[in-house]
């Protein structure tokens, strides 16, 4: 169950030089309607912010000559957002930002009858890395204290998170199996809910993006324990890696835009063109930086392929779940 | 009124069953050490529901509440016929939406209203109908960037001219 | 008093000819976006986020500002006059306002509704002033049993609200729960009641559905059918004297519920789970229940639309709190502004109070300006609110029906809802010919979806054992005083009924 991005580079390395360029025709297709950017996942979550923020950037640059317009649609673990791109009358002019349930919604809920490799690829804006969280009232300041806490609590220790088979609960249950442990898992509707029941100590721990947590942290309240990337995250030097630990595993939640199923290859070109400039910007580079992300920018054919090695994954991750 | 009561009560029993039916796709019960499952929220509000159509239809056997007493009928001649021809008038608005756009749809159901409804001037309809889905794009798709339905492809030209003014 | 000199240049930073000109343009641009049935605040403030750029910052905040009031004093004109509440915090405003409008009180009820709001964003903006960071630490004390302790009390006032028909009333007020059950179960994370195994039910069922379908379809059939499409209201045209003797009536009868409405509006309203809705509900309930005649409220009481319209005003204010001193979003519209705060570059969260001093307060100092700036721009256009209701019914009628089918749309941006809202607004129609009260329905599908996961994470937290909800401190006293305030009227009922017994006829 490794998920590092350096072994799927690696994998997909190869396809690289084997598909030709097609992107030369494709620079007269521009958007005649206002571009329906639809976000998996309501308004105020991770994924809304980063929207949210591309949509800024492409109005402040002036890149496109029809606007972006958010379109929350989190409902149902992202269902709906996967059913709404699928049904679309018009995929040229209908993209959506992801996350991981782009991977884990299909697989756990089959007869959505949704395939994610008809979607068309067009940009890994970059990755979000998870860090394990606790309050600093708790005294705990190390991965092994917070181990024997965990233990000596005997099944009464509390987490929180985003919901059963959400990013941050599969990461809680890799690392509960790893070292044999039995929390309390309450499920919220957002990373913020999360957050701010940790800082009112209504749970005692959380695994969470840096981003939503960065506030709490930068004010000494919240304490970074382990981080769940491959190395560590240049923001939090002294937080050491799962990998550290001993155990081969990272994790990501990937901020990538695809389009719609049945997208021409034309606007599929112009979509990829425009979110590379914008992933070029300062701004973008700069919110990449102080928000923790890693960068993993890969092509169209590099996506395709990260997406099966990503469904794979999952269904491994969601088996041993119990899901 | 007085058989309208009992069939509205009878239909509302019919549907708190469906759902309490449907809510039992997830546990319903108390699941020790975790509380209520995923069901059991709606399953015994649904309950609640179909006891209280039980309650309606004693009150309508005993005859206490005012429709259980009262012989009008539910619609009259007349009611029948507004709620066809407004009710129907939405139903076919909203058909159209998908069909000729969101402000065609507007423009139609307009006319059809002030005209053919309120028996209002042919001018005062036809302006109305051409004014507000204008006044309507410009507020929703230039000033607060919410994209409404356009249609089947062959409203293609107008909107492409329209946005061309916008953006 | 460091703070208060910050308040001060914020204040003055608002005066600058430039910001004034963005106050006056964002008010009123949000007083439509709010009086637009489907739209609200959170609009308004989505669609300035990419403007932020174009000017500078400091301006880009005020104008924010007051878009936020504009559109919070808008919610109650389409509840006033329209009968639609185009925000869930604005449905308890159509209890009386509405009463009001058809008797040809309209105006009455708007000058009350803009000068509660008044009341209620102004002491919102002092409590802030004084004890934010306080606040903050009340706020977090508030976990899932409190949630949903306090979700218990909205619900006790729901006992007061019904019609006198009590099967029909549950039955509303269980169908509404349930309808905001359907899509997805949070804490199991499955699918749930998916209608007719439906797609489209997947993303739940949205309370604009069905408050839009409701009164903006259902109550319109019922009126045309009552009426015989004959509707003349005879609303008098508006005069400087008579809003000069409207704001002295409001004055008098409305300052209890405008106090009521100010304080818990506010209090409940910096809760980040609970927002402004049983904030603005629990205001109307507790207005009654002090209010010597009860009997008026939902025939047009002022007090009943001051309190609730205080409060949610109150509420919306005090939902910044949390956002300010936490960086935690207490509902859809402060969750945006959170994001454009990342785009100005400030770090959310609780050094942003520290280390951003003079943000915050240039953004409370706006506030405290585009209040002022807010209720008179909409004094000022009450006269064309009113004009609307003035036109011929078989013109207002189907500019409702294009309102609320529009406005649906716009709310989720799907053609499926609209169906259901059409379905909604039959259903509605013949539910009200036969005497079911609507609103607890349409009240119960906001509350439902707060007070199930709050019910059950609580539940998860104790190992399923429910005395959580009485031994914790803050829960405690709330849960007991919610019992008592819904078991009392049977109470009462029991014990007239015995009295009649004991007398012999």
């Amino acid at each position: 169950m490794n998920l590092t991005k350096r072994t799927l580079l690696g994998i997909v390395g190869a396809s690289i030089f084997a598909t030709a360029p097609i992107q030369a025709f494709a620079q007269d297709w521009q958007p005649r309607k206002p571009i329906d950017f639809a976000i998996m996942a309501g308004a105020g979550g991770g994924a809304d912010q980063i929207a949210r923020f591309i949509q800024a950037i492409a109005e402040q640059e002036d890149l496109t000559t029809r606007p972006l317009v958010p379109n929350n649609k989190g409902g149902g673990s992202g269902a709906e957002a996967l059913i709404h791109l699928s049904t679309t009358n018009d995929p040229d002019h209908t993209i959506l930002v992801t996350l991981n349930s782009f991977f884990t919604t299909p697989l756990r809920q089959s007869d959505l009858g949704i395939d994610i490799q008809t979607f068309t690829p067009i940009a890994m804006m970059g990755v979000d890395p998870f860090v394990l969280w606790v309050h600093k009232d708790s005294g705990i300041t190390t991965f092994e204290q917070y181990i024997d806490t965990v233990k000596e609590m005997g099944g009464e220790y509390v987490m929180g998170g985003t919901g059963a088979g959400q990013e941050d609960s599969i990461v809680i249950a890799f690392m509960s199996g790893a070292y044999d442990l039995d929390v309390k898992y309450i499920p919220y509707d957002g990373g913020g809910a999360v957050a701010k029941d940790l800082a009112g100590q209504q749970i005692m721990a959380t695994v969470n993006n840096p981003a939503e947590a960065k506030g709490f942290y930068e004010a000494g309240d919240f304490v970074p324990l382990l981080a769940f990337s491959d190395e560590r995250i240049p923001a939090y030097p002294d937080v050491p890696t799962m990998k550290e630990m001993g155990q081969d595993f990272s994790y990501y939640n990937q901020r990538a835009v695809v389009g719609a199923p049945g997208m021409s290859d034309e606007a599929a070109a112009y979509y990829q063109e425009l979110f590379a400039t914008i992933y070029e910007t300062e701004a973008w580079q700069g919110y990449l930086e102080s928000e923790s992300l890693s960068p993993l920018w890969m092509n169209a054919d590099e996506q395709r392929d990260y997406w099966a090695l990503q469904v794979e994954n999952h269904k491994a991750l969601l088996a041993a779940l119990g899901e | 009124m007085r058989v309208g009561e009992i069939v509205t009560a009878g239909f509302l029993a019919l549907f708190s069953i469906y759902l309490m039916w449907k809510s039992t796709e997830l546990p319903i019960g108390y699941i020790a050490g975790t509380g209520p499952g995923g069901g059991a929220w709606p399953f015994w509000l649904s309950f609640i529901m179909l006891i209280s159509c039980l309650a309606i239809a004693f009150n309508w056997w005993r005859g206490t509440s005012p429709p259980s007493q009262s012989d009008e009928p539910v619609l009259d001649s007349h009611g029948w016929r507004s709620l066809i021809f407004v009710g129907g008038g939405i139903i076919g608005f909203v058909a159209l939406v998908s069909i000729i756009s969101m402000y065609g749809a507007i423009a139609v159901f307009l006319f059809y209203y002030t005209w053919f409804l309120g028996r209002h001037s042919l001018v005062l309809s036809l302006s109305m109908a051409i004014i507000s889905p204008i006044a309507l794009f410009f507020f929703f798709e230039g000033a607060m960037r919410i994209t409404m339905p356009s249609g089947l492809p062959f409203t293609d030209p107008v909107f492409n001219f329209l946005y061309d003014i916008i953006y | 008093m460091e703070v208060l000199s910050l308040l001060g240049n914020g204040m003055l930073l608002s005066l600058q000819p430039l910001n004034i000109l963005m106050i006056l343009l964002g008010v009123t641009m949000g007083l439509f976006i709010g009086a637009m049935p489907g739209l609200g605040s959170v609009n308004g403030v989505a669609i300035l986020l990419p403007v932020t750029f174009l000017v500078p910052p400091g301006s880009a905040i005020i104008f924010l500002a007051a878009i936020y009031y504009g559109a919070m004093y808008g919610g109650a004109v389409s509840s006033i006059t329209l009968g639609i509440p185009g925000a869930s915090t604005a449905v308890a405003t159509t209890f009386d306002g509405r009463p009001l409008a058809l008797q040809g009180r309209a105006s009455l009820a708007l000058v009350t509704a803009a000068l509660a709001s008044f009341v209620g964003g102004t002491v919102a903006n002092i409590l802030f002033t004084l004890f934010a960071p306080l606040l903050a630490s009340v706020a977090l004390s508030f976990g899932p049993p409190e949630i949903f302790a306090l979700m218990l009390l909205a619900f006790a006032t729901f006992v007061g609200l019904g019609g006198d028909d009590i099967p029909k009333t549950i039955l509303s007020i269980c169908l509404g729960l349930v309808l905001g059950a359907v899509g997805f179960d949070q804490i199991s994370g499955a699918p749930r009641l998916v209608l007719f195994e439906y797609n489209g039910f997947l993303q739940g069922i949205g309370f604009l559905v069905l408050a839009i379908g409701v009164y903006g379809i259902g109550e319109m059939l019922w009126t045309i059918d009552q009426t015989r499409g004959e509707v003349t209201a005879t609303t008098p045209k508006m005069t400087l004297k008579g809003m000069a003797s409207d704001t002295k009536e409001a004055t008098k009868r409305g300052w209890k519920g405008s106090m009521i409405g100010s304080f818990l509006g506010f209090f409940v309203g910096i809760l980040p789970a609970a927002g402004a809705t049983p904030g603005s509900l629990m205001s109307y309930g507790v207005a009654k229940m002090v209010s010597r005649n009860p009997k008026e409220f939902g025939k047009g009481s002022i007090d009943g639309v001051a309190a609730p319209e205080a409060a949610n005003n109150s509420a919306s204010t005090g939902s910044m709190l949390p956002m300010l001193t936490l960086g935690i979003p207490g509902s859809p519209t402060t969750a945006i502004l959170l994001g454009g705060m990342v785009i100005w570059g400030l770090v959310p969260g609780p050094r942003l109070f520290v280390d951003e001093e003079e943000f915050v307060w240039g953004l409370i100092g706006s506030f405290y300006i585009s209040n002022v700036a807010a209720v008179l721009i909409n004094l000022a256009f009450i006269p064309v609110f009113i004009w609307m209701l003035r036109m011929p019914f078989t013109i207002l009628a189907p500019v409702i029906f294009v309102l609320s089918i529009v406005g649906g749309y716009a709310a989720m941006r799907d053609i499926f809802d609209l169906w259901l809202m059409i379905g909604f607004g039959f259903g509605a129609f013949f539910l009200r010919k036969f005497d079911y009260p609507l609103a607890p329905a349409v009240l119960a599908i906001v509350l439902g979806p707060i007070a199930e996961p709050t019910l059950r994470q609580s539940l998860l937290l104790s190992s399923g054992d429910p005395s959580i909800f009485f031994t914790r401190p803050i829960a405690g006293p709330i849960t007991i005083a919610a019992l008592i305030l819904i078991f009392l009227p049977a109470f009462n009922l029991i014990r007239r009924k015995l009295g009649n017994k004991k007398k012999p006829a």
